[in-house]
């Protein structure tokens, strides 16, 4: 009897060391992360010290690299509303992103002021220069910039889309495009000019997908 | 031309400056151009159009990178946020 109990319990003990063995070695595996990560962060030294001074010269850079890069009338929209509007050229039918500094890219139409999701996406800096992976706010917001406008496609598919409301409260984007609509009536600009990209499509292709949340699949 | 990089806690870093018809800073602008895409970072030229719309192209090799770019920016690349 006591050799069947003692057996039973062996065997227990085995396949339940069995079963814990791929958790065990996952806790094994973020603990050595995490500990190889504080190592390498406490031999960077006292650079790492947040350093108000550093970091706003470091965005004074920032801004002066967004401006050299963006026209008059970006610049002024991000100098005044604090985010920069990119128009979407993938579809035929007319929607733009709003890019924050920090914070996910909004899409949305207009015409209609609808907003369509958010667009969470990071450009990590994994060197570490300051301890940190954070670029200045607008140097996050030029890499945003970039890469919408050079390859919207890719960002798109790269980012992790949300709902609308997640990051960015719903009340505080639609008085952001309040203030835009305001912005550009003070400015007297023409709303949203088109891009040669965009009128091309909306002339004659059509995309597969119907839709922008289509086309990040 | 001038090769950019913009850094957590310091703005754009100048990488290399150097004119691309001179062969030896053809080779260091090369060399700086392919250790930075190596070690991850996307890299960007600014252009903009003639109706004076701005924009950027990205570039993966330095052949792709117009001749008479002014400069081009290396970025991390992206990534799906939370």
């Amino acid at each position: 009897m006591g050799l069947a109990l003692g057996t039973a319990a062996l065997v227990l003990m085995m396949l339940l060391s069995v079963l814990a063995l791929p958790h065990l070695k996952r806790l094994l595996g973020l603990a050595h992360r995490r500990l190889s990560e504080r190592i390498r962060i406490r031999r960077l030294g006292p650079v790492d010290e947040y350093d108000p001074g550093r970091e706003l010269r470091a965005e004074q850079r920032a801004r002066a690299l967004l401006r050299s890069c963006v026209n008059e009338e970006e610049w002024g929209m991000y100098r005044e509303l604090g985010f920069l509007r990119v128009r979407g050229t993938l579809e035929a039918r007319e929607y733009a992103y709003l890019v924050y500094p920090h914070k996910p890219i909004l899409a949305y139409v207009p015409s209609t002021n609808d907003i369509l999701g958010e667009y969470c996406i990071e450009f990590p800096d994994r060197t570490r220069p300051y301890g940190s992976t954070r670029l200045p706010d607008s140097d996050d917001v030029l890499a945003k910039w970039m890469a919408l406008t050079a390859d919207e496609r890719a960002l798109i598919e790269q980012a992790n889309l949300h709902l609308a409301g997640r990051q960015i409260r719903v009340a505080k984007a639609r008085r952001d495009l309040l203030r835009l609509a305001c912005w550009e009536r003070e400015r007297g600009a023409a709303s949203l000019p088109r891009p040669a990209r965009a009128e091309g499509l909306a002339r004659g292709s059509s995309l597969p997908g119907d839709g922008l949340r289509l086309a990040r699949n | 031309m001038k090769l950019l990089r913009v850094k957590p806690g310091h703005g754009e870093v100048v990488l290399a400056e150097g004119d691309v018809a001179v062969p030896e800073q053809y080779s260091e602008l090369l060399e700086t151009f392919s250790r930075e895409l190596d070690a991850g970072m996307w890299a960007a030229v600014p252009t903009s159009t003639r109706s004076g719309r701005r924009e950027a192209e990205l570039v993966r090799s330095f052949e792709d990178v117009p001749t008479d770019a002014e400069r081009v920016i290396f970025f991390p690349r992206a990534a799906g946020g939370r």
